[in-house]
C-alpha cells in the first residue's frame, strides 16, 4: 500500500516537474522571441518543414475522415429521415473537432518527433555546448523559429483540412450516396458560424505551439547517447498527443 | 601581479555524486596561454566547459574579467561568450550545415560583414589550418582530424579574447599537429589572446605554452613554465611526461 502510494507520490512529482518545465521554457522562448538577430531563413525553413512538407499527410487524412464522417452519418440520420442534415454535421464536426485535431496529431507524429530527435542528437554529439559556446542560445536559435512555424503553419493546414474534409464528404454523398447536389451544399454552409471556423483555427494555432514546443523541449533535455534520443523521440510524441488532447476539451469549453 | 583574466577559485563539481573536480583553483593573466594536460577522464574538458559558463560548479567560483559566470542571467552570460573561442573534442560542428556555413556561422550572427568579407574570413580560416576544397562538405563527410580542423576555424573565426582548446591536435599527423601548435603561438603573440588548451601531447605542450598545469584527480598537482614543469620532482608528473606504463599514475 505504501509503495502504490510512494509510486504515485513520484509520479506526481515528476509529472509537476515536468509542468514545470514546459512552461519555463514556454516563458524562455518568448522571451527570446522578440530578441534580434532574426534569421529569417531558418524561420522559413521551419514554416516549410512544418507546413508545405505536412500538406500530403492532412490531404489524405482529412479527406478520407471527411468521407467516413459521411457514411457514417448517414447510415444513422438515415434511421430517423435526417439525411439532409448529412452536410451540415460533417463541416461543424471538420472545423470545430475533426481536423484541428487531427492535424495536429498528424505533425505531431510527421514533425514534433523529428525536431526531438533532431535536436536531441544536438544535445548528444555536443552542438548544443557548441552553440552556447558561439555566443547563440540553443532557445533563440532552435526552438524560436520552430515553435513560430507551429503557430503560424497549423491554420493554414487546418484550413486546407476544413476544404478537404467538407468536399470528402461532399463526394461520398453525392456520388456514392446520391444525395442531391445544390441541397447538400446548401445544408453544408447554412448553419455554420464564422465562430466555428474560428474556434478551430485558434485551437490549431495553440496545437502548433504544443506539439513544436515539446518536441524541442523533449530534444533538448535528451541524456545517455542514441537510445536517449529514441526516448525522447517517443516521449515528445506521447506527452505532445496527450497534451493536444487535454487541451482540446479545456479549449472547446472556453470557446464553446 | 596584474589582474588575471580567468580565475577559478576552489571549484567543486560532481555528476551524479561522483566527484570530477575537487577544489580546483588556477589563475590565468591577459595572453598567456596555459596547457592542461592529465590522463584521461581526470576532468579536463569538464574544467573547461566551466571556464565558458557550459557547466557551473557546485561550489567555488569562475570568474572571467572580474565577472562571477554563475551570477549571470542567462541572456548576459550569452552576451558574455562573445569573448570566447572554443574547439570541442569531438568537433561539435552543426552536421545541418556545410563546412562553409559552419564557420560562417559566428561571423553572420555577431558581425555585419559583408557576404564578400565572410567568405574571405572564411577562407583564410581554412587555409590557416591547411584545408583545401572542403567548403561546401558536409561534416559528416569528413574525417575526424579534418572535423577537428573545421570546428578550430571556427572557434578563430571572430578572432575572440579567450581561446579555448580541447585536444585541438589529437588525430591529427605530426604535420599538420605542429601546424596547429604554431598557429596557436601566432595567434597569442599578434592578437594576445588569453588561450587554454588541452592536450596529451607534451610536444605540443611544450610549444604553445607560457605554463603548463597538470590536471589529478579534480586537483592542480604542478604547475610552472614548461622547463619548470620538465624538471618536477613529482613522480606523477614524471610518469606522464614519460608516458610510462609503470608508476604512481597506475598503481591504486
Ligand atoms: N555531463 C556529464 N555527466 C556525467 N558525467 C560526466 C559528464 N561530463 C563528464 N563527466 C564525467 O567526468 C569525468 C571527467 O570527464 P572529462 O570529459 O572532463 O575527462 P577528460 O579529462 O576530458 O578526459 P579525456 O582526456 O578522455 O577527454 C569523467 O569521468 C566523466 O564520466
Ligand atoms: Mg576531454
Amino acid at each position: 500500500m505504501t509503495a502504490l502510494l510512494e509510486r504515485l507520490g513520484r509520479i506526481f512529482i515528476r509529472f509537476s516537474e515536468q509542468t514545470g518545465l514546459w512552461f519555463r521554457m514556454l516563458w524562455r522562448t518568448m522571451v527570446w522571441g522578440i530578441k534580434s538577430p532574426y534569421e529569417v531563413r531558418e524561420w522559413s525553413r521551419q514554416m516549410v518543414r512544418v507546413g508545405v512538407d505536412s500538406i500530403p499527410v492532412v490531404f489524405l487524412t482529412t479527406m478520407f475522415t471527411g468521407m467516413v464522417l459521411a457514411l457514417q452519418t448517414y447510415t444513422g440520420f438515415q434511421r430517423v429521415h435526417a439525411e439532409n442534415f448529412v452536410g451540415s454535421v460533417v463541416a461543424l464536426a471538420m472545423l470545430r473537432e475533426l481536423s484541428p485535431v487531427l492535424v495536429g496529431l498528424m505533425v505531431t507524429g510527421r514533425v514534433g518527433s523529428s525536431m526531438a530527435a533532431e535536436i536531441g542528437t544536438m544535445r548528444v554529439t555536443e552542438q548544443l555546448d557548441a552553440l552556447k559556446a558561439l555566443a547563440t542560445d540553443p532557445v533563440h536559435y532552435l526552438f524560436v523559429p520552430r515553435v513560430i512555424a507551429g503557430i503560424l503553419m497549423l491554420p493554414f493546414l487546418v484550413i486546407l483540412g476544413d476544404a478537404l474534409g467538407i468536399y470528402g464528404g461532399y463526394l461520398v454523398s453525392v456520388k456514392l450516396l446520391g444525395a442531391n447536389p445544390l441541397v447538400y451544399e446548401q445544408n453544408t454552409f447554412s448553419f455554420l458560424h464564422l465562430n466555428d471556423l474560428w474556434s478551430g483555427l485558434i485551437k490549431s494555432a495553440v496545437f502548433g505551439l504544443i506539439l513544436t514546443l515539446t518536441g524541442c523541449v523533449r530534444g533538448y533535455y535528451t541524456t545517455g547517447g542514441a537510445e536517449g534520443v529514441g526516448k525522447a523521440t517517443t516521449n515528445a510524441v506521447v506527452s505532445a498527443s496527450l497534451i493536444i488532447l487535454l487541451s482540446d476539451f479545456f479549449l472547446t469549453k472556453v470557446l464553446f | 601581479m596584474s589582474e588575471p583574466k580567468i580565475s577559478l577559485q576552489h571549484v567543486y563539481k560532481s555528476f551524479n555524486g561522483k566527484e570530477v573536480l575537487r577544489d580546483l583553483s588556477i589563475d590565468i593573466s591577459p595572453g598567456e596561454s596555459l596547457v592542461i594536460v592529465g590522463g584521461s577522464g581526470t576532468g579536463k574538458s569538464v574544467t573547461l566547459k566551466h571556464i565558458i559558463g557550459l557547466l557551473q560548479p557546485d561550489r567555488g567560483h569562475v570568474v572571467v574579467d572580474n565577472t562571477d559566470l554563475c551570477c549571470m542571467h542567462a541572456v548576459e552570460l550569452n552576451a558574455f561568450r562573445r569573448r570566447f573561442g572554443m574547439a570541442f573534442q569531438e568537433g561539435a560542428l552543426f552536421d545541418s550545415m556545410s563546412v562553409f556555413e559552419n564557420i560562417a556561422f559566428p561571423l553572420r550572427r555577431h558581425t555585419k560583414m559583408s557576404e564578400d568579407e565572410i567568405r574571405q574570413r572564411v577562407e583564410e580560416c581554412l587555409e590557416d589550418v591547411h584545408l583545401h576544397g572542403v567548403e561546401k562538405r558536409r561534416p559528416s563527410e569528413l574525417s575526424g582530424g579534418m572535423r577537428r580542423r573545421v570546428g578550430f576555424a571556427r572557434a578563430i573565426s571572430l578572432k575572440p579574447e579567450i581561446l579555448l582548446f580541447d585536444e585541438p591536435t589529437t588525430g591529427l599527423d605530426p604535420v599538420i599537429s605542429d601546424v596547429v601548435a604554431d598557429l596557436i603561438v601566432e595567434m597569442d603573440e599578434k592578437l594576445n589572446t588569453t588561450t587554454v588548451t588541452i592536450t596529451h601531447d607534451m610536444k605540443v605542450a611544450f610549444k604553445i605554452a607560457d605554463r603548463v598545469a597538470m590536471l589529478y584527480r579534480g586537483e592542480i598537482i604542478e604547475e610552472g613554465t614548461p622547463e619548470e614543469f620538465q624538471r618536477s620532482e613529482n613522480s606523477i608528473v614524471q610518469q606522464f611526461i614519460e608516458g610510462r606504463a609503470q608508476g604512481p599514475l597506475t598503481e591504486e
